[in-house]
Order: C-alpha cells, then structure tokens, then sequence
C-alpha cells in the first residue's frame, strides 16, 4: 500500500531544497540541525537565495557554510556582527544575518553584538543558546544557569566565584536600535514553527530597513549537558524556561 | 469522508539515531533498529508500524538532519 502513497504529488515534507546533502558535523539531536533547515526554509520562501549572505561565528556553527547553499563569510570569533555591518552597508539589497552561538555572541563577541544591535545595523543576528560551550568541551559560557554542572564547574555555577547568567536578549530589547528581538525555541513542532515565524519576521524586518533583530533560539547541547537528545529536551523544558522565557521582547516593526 | 494515509522515508545514512522523531510521531510509528546500525555506526530510524502513519510531518519537522521525508494522501 505504501508505494501508491509514495509519489512526488503526495510529497508534504522534504528536507529544504537549499539544505545540501553533505552530512552534518553536529552531534545526534543537536538544536543546529533544527535550526539550519528553518534559515533555509524561510530564505527560500523569502525568494532570496540568490541574495542571501550569511555569516557562520567560531563554534560548533562554524561550519554552517558547508550545509546551507547560500553565500557565507566566516568572521573572526565573536566578530560576526561587525562583519555582517560592513557587509550589509556596502549592499543593503542583500539579506545579511549571522548565526552564533552564545560563546561567541554573549562572551567573547558581547561588545560587537550589542554595538552592532545598538546602532540598529539592518541585520539580523540568530543566537543559539545552548547554555555550554558546545564545541570545546562542555565548558561553562556566560549564559550557563546558577547550579549548572559544566567541565569548568564540576559543582554547579555560583554567584560568588562565577557571576550570574548573561542574559543578552533582555539586554538587546532595551536598545534603541533593536526592532524585534524575540526568544524561541526548537524542542516540538509547535515551538518550531514559532520560531520560523521569528526568523522570518526577523529577515523581513532586516530587509525593510527597519533596525537590528535578534532572535534568540533556546537550544539543548545533549553532548555537553550528558543526556540524551529526548532527555536534553526535557532539561531544557524543566530548567532553561525559567531563567529564559520564550516570547517576543520587543517587536516595533508592526510587520 | 476519506481516510488520511501517510508514509515516511528515511534517509538512511544520514540518520544519527537521535530519537526525536520516534517521540514526536503521535501514532508510534517510527522506531530504532534494533541490532542494525547505518554506515556511521548509528542505530536508525525506520518506520515500524508504517499502516499507522497519517502524514502529520512531525518527526520531519523535528529531525535536526532533515533525514525524513513524508508523503500523505486522502484514501477515498
């Protein structure tokens, strides 16, 4: 019975035609993967794969080149934003937007964010927070929870020796030059599509000149964290909503 | 009314085995292999109880390796 359904005129799901088939580097489960497939989506049905320009940070993104076949600029680590400025002031018809993680964004990039959010650059910045330092080992990032075991805190974050969590998105709605700054997540069909709706107003906005976007994804790290994907789903459910709600923060773009 | 059929086909080397999909399909049809594992090494997803599938497109949607394709037609 299964061969009749399966026939191009039935077809209702597919990996996106701009995702290629080489195979990702990322871990079983890992949000990236996720969130690829909804950058390649949105900038298909935006019509802009000719004109899209992405730009991958240092981390486990770093090489979002490979996957998605739009052009890409690999910046200095943290410096993705201030790169996706020249990039898009040099051609404002172009959709620019960078992909970073939160070691990259809201650690050793935070200047370069929040300036280039600050003076409203017409980009958007996609920021997967994962709470960890995916890529290097499971180390402790600014955005990692108070009582979070990492490699670099084997007992758990605390205030006194640690500091508290970065909370980058809070930060970006209270600048001027943001427009739309919105937190989403991946972990259920509903989720994703919500998250597709942020990416894409995010793009649009970007492209009608509006201000800076940012739309922070709220992600697992199932090798870092040390659960599996199912059980990192839920972790993140149970742990990471509390400290970062999901929700737009700020939206002036009336799109 | 018609009756709503789907069918998956996945991509089996691409597969990491993650899971995802086999929570999030409502009608428990997708699985792991049991003692098969793909060119990687990984234990894959395959549809198991295939009859049951209605084409929701939910484990497509959450595979991070988009490994999933899905097909649905109305039965009249």
């Amino acid at each position: 019975m299964n061969n009749d359904i399966i026939s191009p005129e039935n077809l209702v799901y597919a990996k996106p035609e701009l995702m290629n088939d080489t195979p990702m580097h990322y871990c079983a489960g890992c949000s990236h993967g996720v969130v690829h497939k909804l950058v390649a989506e949105v900038i298909a049905e935006m019509g802009m794969e000719e004109k899209a320009i992405g730009v991958s940070p240092v981390g486990c993104a770093v090489f979002a080149y490979r996957y998605i076949d739009i052009d890409w600029q690999e910046a200095p680590h943290g410096r993705a934003p201030a790169l996706a400025t020249g990039i898009k002031r040099l051609w404002p018809d172009r959709l620019v937007f960078t992909y970073q993680g939160d070691g990259d964004l809201a650690c050793i990039g935070t200047a370069e964010t929040i300036h280039s959010l600050n003076r409203g650059e017409h980009i958007a910045i996609i920021f997967i927070n994962n709470a960890i330092y995916g890529m290097t080992g499971g180390q402790m990032a600014p955005t990692t929870l108070l009582g979070q075991k990492t490699a670099t805190c084997p007992f758990g974050r605390v205030p006194e020796l640690h500091g508290y969590p970065l909370n980058i998105t809070e930060l970006a709605a209270r600048l001027e030059g943001t427009c739309y700054v919105s937190r989403q997540s991946v972990e259920t069909v509903a989720a994703i599509h919500k998250a597709k709706k942020a990416i894409r107003k995010a793009f649009e906005a970007s492209m009608k000149g509006l201000g800076s976007s940012l739309v922070e994804i709220v992600s697992t790290c199932n090798s870092g964290w040390k659960l599996t994907p199912v059980k990192a789903n839920e972790w993140m459910q149970e742990h990471m909503f509390e400290k970062y709600p999901k929700g737009d923060l700020k939206d002036t773009t009336s799109l | 009314m018609g009756k709503i059929v789907g069918a998956i086909v996945v991509n089996e080397e691409r597969c990491k085995g993650c899971s995802l999909c086999v929570v999030a399909c409502p009608k428990d049809v997708i699985a792991l292999t049991d003692r098969k594992v793909n060119v990687n090494g990984y234990p894959f997803a395959i549809a198991a109880r295939p009859d049951e599938c209605i084409g929701c497109t939910a484990c497509g949607i959450v595979c991070p390796d988009g490994c999933i394709t899905v097909y649905r037609k109305k039965l009249e």
